[in-house]
C-alpha cells in the first residue's frame, strides 16, 4: 500500500493530512469508520482485503423518518414486539471484508442479534431486539461505517417477494424418476429371454409406471398448461408439439405394458422432461442483485419533513402529503411532489429526471417540479399536487408501464414450431393411413412412433441454451439483460435512439477557461476561495485547478444561486454568474460558466462543457453502417453544433424532449415499422425505455438506481455496444443452425418410425443423443462467437 | 430369487430418503446463496484484538 492512498477506502489522499499512527486517510469520514472499527476490535476488517472501506455519507437528520412507526412497520419483515427482522439492500457490498464486518455488527451494537449477508444479492438480514434498539439506530450505525442501506418507496409499498422454487422441485422429481427408470429398464435392453428376467418383468414395468406418473402430472404440467393456453388463443407455440409428444409417449408406454407388448418408453419419457426442464432453468437465470422493474418509486424517498402550523418538524410518509402542506427539503434530498418555493434558495439538479445537464436555480415563488435533488442547503415549499398527480409521476400512469411485454408469440422457436406441428401431424396421418391398408395392427404403432420421435426436444432446447449461455457471457462482460429472450429482440433492431445527458456524456464535465491569462498566484486565490463552497460547480472547478498552496480567505460569503466572494491576501475575489460579477456579457442558457473577478476587474470565465464518452465517435461510425441513429435529448440545443461535428452526418437530433414526448417519439417509429432500441439512463428516459423494443440503461455504477429497462450496461462498456448487437444477431443465426441439426435427427428418427421399427432402445438412444448434441453445439458455438467478437476489453 | 423384491424396495427407500432430504434442503433455502458461505467459513470465530496478535508474534 502506498503512503498517499487512504488506509480505509484506497482513494488518493489529497493535500490535507488526516493521520492515525502511520495510517493516512482521505477524509474525516474514513478516519471515523476506522476509529469505530478499531475500538470494537473489528480491526480484522483491514486484514482480509486491502483498503476495503467505503466513504460514509452524511446522516444528519436523514433517517429521522424511521422514527415514524407506520413506516417502520412497512419495512420490517417480522416483528413480535420483541424480536424484529428486516432485510436491507446494500449496494456497497463488494468484498469479503464487507461480509465480515456486516456479520459482526452485533459487536458494535449488542442489541443486534444476528446479521446474515447474501453477497450475490447484496442483501443483509438483520435480526434485532426491537425493545432495546430502533431501526433508525441500526440504519445510522450501518451508514456510519459506510454501508448505507438503500431504502426506497418500493420497499415500503411492495409485499415481500417469495422465492419460487417450483422449477427446482420439478427438475428434482424428473431427475429422480429418470435415474431410477433407466436402471429398471436396462435389464430388458439386454433381453435374452432368460427365465428369471421374465419372472420380474411385470414388477419392473409396474415400478417404471409408478415413477413416470409424477413426472407426467407434476414435472411436465407447465407444458400442458402452456400448450392449452396457446391453443385457446389459436397459437401453435412450441409447447403444443412437446405436450403432444409427451402425452403420446406416456400413453403408448402404458398401453404397451398393460397389454404386455413391450417395456414402453418410460425412460425416454422421463429423460425428455428432465432435459427440457434443465433448459428452462438455464433460460430463467437472472441477475438477482439487479432490479429491472424499478419505477419512480425506487428513486423517491419514503418520507419527508413536514413543517406543522406551530413550526414543528415532523416526518411523514410521502404518500400522506396533502395539498397545502409545507415541506422542508434538506441538502441532497429529493423534491417529492410539485409545489411552490416559499423560502430559502433552491438549486435543483434535474439531470436524472429531465436530462438537463446543470442544476437549476429557483427563487421563492417559483414553481418546482418533483424529482429534483436539492444541491443547496435547504428550503421550504408548499405542496401543489399530491404524489400521484405530480408532473413526473404522471408519466407512469401511461399504459406502457402496466402491460408486460409478451415474448411468447413472436419468439423464433414458436414461429418454427407452427410449421413443424403441421408437418408432423400430416406425416403421422399419411403413414397411419398407409399402414392401415397394409397392416392395420401396425397402424397404431406407427402413428404413435411418429408423434414420439417428432417431439421437438432438441428444437426446444436449442434456443434456451444458446440464449441462456449468451446471457451469462454478456453478464460477464457487464451487459446485464433482464431475460434471455431480449437477445432475440436485440437481433431484430434496426434503429438506435440515444439519450444525451448521462448516456453520450459522462458525469464529469470538461472545464475550459476563456479570457485573460491567470497567473499561478491568481489561480491559487481562486482555489482557496472555492475550498469553502459546496456547490457542485465549485467542486468541479476546484478539482480542475491544479495550483496547490492554500491561502487564508477572509470575508467569505456565498450567495446561493449567484456566486461566492472573499478576500485573499488583500485581493477581493468574486466567482459566480455574469450578473454576480456585473459583466456586460449575459449568460445564455446554452452555456454554463463561472466568471472570475479579481480586484474589480473581470478576468474571464470558466466554461463547463459536457464531456462525451471517449469512443463515441468510433461507436457511431461503426453503428451507422447498419442502423438508423437518433439522438433524443431532454436538454437544450446548446450542444447541437458540437455533436454535429463529432458524429456522422446521418444522425438525427431532437432536443428539448419531455419524457412523454420521448415515449411518443419511440411509438411513432414503431408504427412506421421500425424495431427500436432505446439507450438512456435517467428517469426521463423511463417511458421511452419501456416503449422501445429493447430498452438499455447505461449506468456508471450498476448497483445504483437505473430506470425500468430490459438491460443495464456498464458505462465503461459503452463502446462495445456495436459488438453486442452483432453478437445477438449471430446468436440467432446459431439457433437457426441448431434447428437444422435437430431436424436431421427428427428425419432420422422418422425413418425408423414410419417403418414401424422404433424400438424402445432406439428411442432411448436417439432422443438424449439429439438433445445433448444440440446443447453441446450451441454452448461451444456461443463461446466461439464471443471469442471471435471482442467484447472483453 | 424373491430376495430381489426386498432389495429393490430397500434401495428405492434409500433413494427416496435422499430425494426427500434434497427437497428439504432446497426448501430451507440452502441453495439460495451459493457464494457467501464459502467466504464465511474462512473467518475467525472470535475477534482477534491487537494484543492477541502481539502474543502470537512473540510465541512464534
Amino acid at each position: 500500500m502506498s503512503d498517499d492512498s487512504c488506509y480505509h477506502c484506497g482513494a488518493p489522499c489529497k493535500s490535507i493530512n488526516i493521520k492515525i499512527d502511520d495510517k493516512s486517510f482521505c477524509c474525516n469520514g474514513c478516519k471515523t469508520v476506522f476509529e469505530i472499527l478499531n475500538q470494537s476490535n473489528l480491526h480484522c476488517y483491514y486484514d482480509l482485503t486491502n483498503n476495503p472501506g467505503i466513504i460514509p455519507s452524511e446522516i444528519k437528520g436523514k433517517y429521522n423518518y424511521l422514527e415514524n412507526s407506520e413506516i417502520v412497520s412497512k419495512l420490517l419483515e417480522f416483528d413480535d414486539g420483541n424480536t424484529a427482522i428486516i432485510q436491507f439492500n446494500i449496494p456497497s457490498i463488494h468484498c469479503s471484508s464487507c461480509i465480515w464486518v456486516l456479520e459482526n455488527l452485533s459487536k458494535l451494537n449488542p442489541d443486534i442479534r444476528t446479521t446474515l449477508v447474501n453477497f450475490q444479492n447484496k442483501t443483509v438480514h438483520v435480526t434485532f431486539s426491537s425493545k432495546e434498539t430502533t431501526l433508525k439506530e441500526i440504519v445510522e450505525l450501518m451508514t456510519s461505517i459506510g454501508y448505507e442501506p438503500y431504502i426506497s418507496l418500493e420497499d415500503a409499498s411492495s409485499g415481500k417477494k417469495k422465492q419460487n422454487r417450483h422449477l427446482t422441485y420439478q427438475v428434482a422429481v424428473a431427475g429422480f424418476a429418470f435415474g431410477n427408470i433407466m436402471l429398471m429398464s436396462l435389464p430388458e435392453y439386454f433381453q435374452m429371454d432368460e427365465f428369471w428376467l421374465n419372472q420380474f418383468k411385470p414388477f419392473f414395468r409396474g415400478l417404471m409406471f409408478v415413477f413416470a406418473l409424477p413426472v407426467l402430472l407434476y414435472s411436465a404440467q407447465n407444458y400442458f398448461i402452456s400448450a392449452f393456453k396457446g391453443l385457446k388463443n389459436k397459437i401453435l407455440n412450441i409447447d403444443v408439439p412437446i405436450a403432444l409428444g409427451i402425452s403420446v409417449l406416456f400413453m403408448r408406454s402404458t398401453f404397451d405394458i398393460v397389454f404386455n407388448l413391450g417395456q414402453g418408453y418410460f425412460d425416454s419419457f422421463s429423460g425428455l422432461v428432465f432435459f427440457l426442464l434443465i433448459g428452462k432453468i438455464f433460460q430463467q437465470r437472472t441477475y438477482n442483485f439487479l432490479s429491472f422493474e424499478r419505477d419512480y418509486k425506487s428513486y423517491f424517498p419514503i418520507a419527508i419533513t413536514k413543517i406543522g402550523k406551530d413550526r414543528r418538524e415532523q416526518n411523514i410518509p410521502v404518500y400522506d402529503i396533502k395539498k397545502g402542506d409545507r415541506l422542508l427539503v434538506r441538502h441532497q434530498e429529493l423534491v417529492p411532489v410539485d409545489g411552490i418555493l416559499i423560502n430559502g434558495d433552491a438549486l435543483l439538479d434535474y439531470s436524472f429526471v429531465t436530462g438537463e445537464a446543470n442544476p437549476v436555480i429557483k427563487q421563492s415563488g417559483d414553481k418546482i417540479f418533483a424529482g429534483g435533488k436539492q444541491m443547496g442547503s435547504s428550503f421550504e415549499m408548499d405542496v401543489l399536487e399530491t404524489m400521484s398527480q405530480s408532473y413526473l409521476t404522471q408519466l407512469w400512469s401511461n399504459d406502457i408501464f402496466k402491460k408486460k411485454k409478451t415474448y411468447s408469440i413472436k419468439s423464433l422457436t414458436d414461429a418454427i414450431s407452427k410449421k413443424f406441428t403441421f408437418i408432423i401431424l400430416s406425416i403421422a396421418l399419411i403413414s397411419g393411413l398407409y399402414w392401415f391398408f397394409i397392416d392395420p395392427t401396425e397402424a397404431f404403432n406407427v402413428v404413435t412412433a411418429v408423434l414420439i420421435i417428432a417431439c421437438p426436444c432438441a428444437l426446444a432446447l436449442a434456443a434456451p441454451f444458446a440464449l441462456g449461455n449468451m446471457l451469462r457471457l454478456f453478464g460477464k462482460n457487464k451487459l446485464y439483460l433482464k431475460n434471455a429472450n431480449i437477445i432475440e429482440d436485440m437481433a431484430k433492431i434496426d434503429t438506435l435512439v440515444f439519450d444525451k445527458t448521462g448516456t453520450l456524456t459522462t458525469n464529469k464535465s470538461h472545464v475550459k477557461y476563456n479570457g485573460e491569462l491567470l497567473s499561478d498566484k491568481e489561480k491559487s486565490y481562486i482555489k482557496s476561495l472555492l475550498r469553502n463552497s459546496n456547490h457542485t460547480l465549485s467542486r468541479k472547478l476546484y478539482d480542475f485547478i491544479k495550483e496547490e498552496p492554500f491561502l487564508d480567505v477572509t470575508n467569505f460569503k456565498e450567495e446561493i444561486g449567484k456566486g461566492i466572494s472573499g478576500n485573499c491576501e488583500g485581493m477581493g475575489i468574486l466567482l459566480g454568474s455574469s450578473l454576480f460579477v456585473e459583466s456586460n456579457e449575459i449568460d445564455t442558457i446554452l452555456q454554463t460558466a463561472i466568471w472570475v473577478k479579481i480586484n474589480n476587474k473581470i478576468k474571464g470565465k470558466f466554461i463547463f462543457e459536457n464531456t462525451y464518452r471517449k469512443d463515441l465517435q468510433d461507436v457511431f461510425k461503426k453503428l451507422q453502417q447498419k442502423f438508423r441513429l437518433i439522438v433524443l435529448s431532454g436538454d437544450n440545443e446548446g450542444e447541437k453544433e458540437r455533436l454535429r461535428k463529432l458524429l456522422p452526418n446521418q444522425v438525427a437530433y431532437y432536443f428539448n424532449q419531455k419524457p412523454q414526448q420521448k415515449l411518443d417519439f419511440i411509438k411513432d417509429l414503431q408504427l412506421k415499422g421500425k424495431n427500436v432500441m432505446m439507450i438512456g439512463d435517467g428517469l426521463n428516459d423511463a417511458g421511452a425505455l419501456a416503449q422501445s423494443d429493447v430498452g438499455l440503461a447505461v449506468s456508471e455504477d450498476i448497483n445504483i438506481f437505473s430506470p425500468a429497462c430490459d438491460g443495464i450496461i456498464d458505462a465503461k462498456k459503452f463502446r462495445i455496444i456495436p459488438n453486442y448487437l452483432k453478437l445477438a444477431k449471430n446468436t440467432v443465426l446459431l439457433i437457426k443452425i441448431s434447428f437444422i441439426i435437430s431436424f436431421i435427427y427428427n428425419t432420422l428418427g422418422m425413418y425408423f418410425a414410419i417403418q414401424g421399427l422404433l424400438s424402445p432402445i432406439v428411442a432411448a438412444i436417439l432422443m438424449p443423443l439429439s438433445s445433448i448434441s444440440v446443447v453441446i453445439f450451441v454452448s461451444l458455438g456461443t463461446g466461439y462467437l464471443v471469442k471471435k467478437t471482442d467484447i472483453c476489453h | 430369487m424373491g430376495v430381489i423384491y426386498i432389495m429393490i424396495l430397500v434401495s428405492l427407500l434409500i433413494a427416496l430418503l435422499f430425494f426427500v432430504l434434497f427437497i428439504n434442503s432446497v426448501k430451507s433455502g440452502q441453495y439460495d446463496d451459493t457464494y457467501t458461505p464459502s467466504v464465511r467459513m474462512l473467518f475467525e470465530d472470535e475477534l482477534v484484538s491487537d494484543k492477541d496478535k502481539e502474543k502470537l508474534k512473540t510465541n512464534k
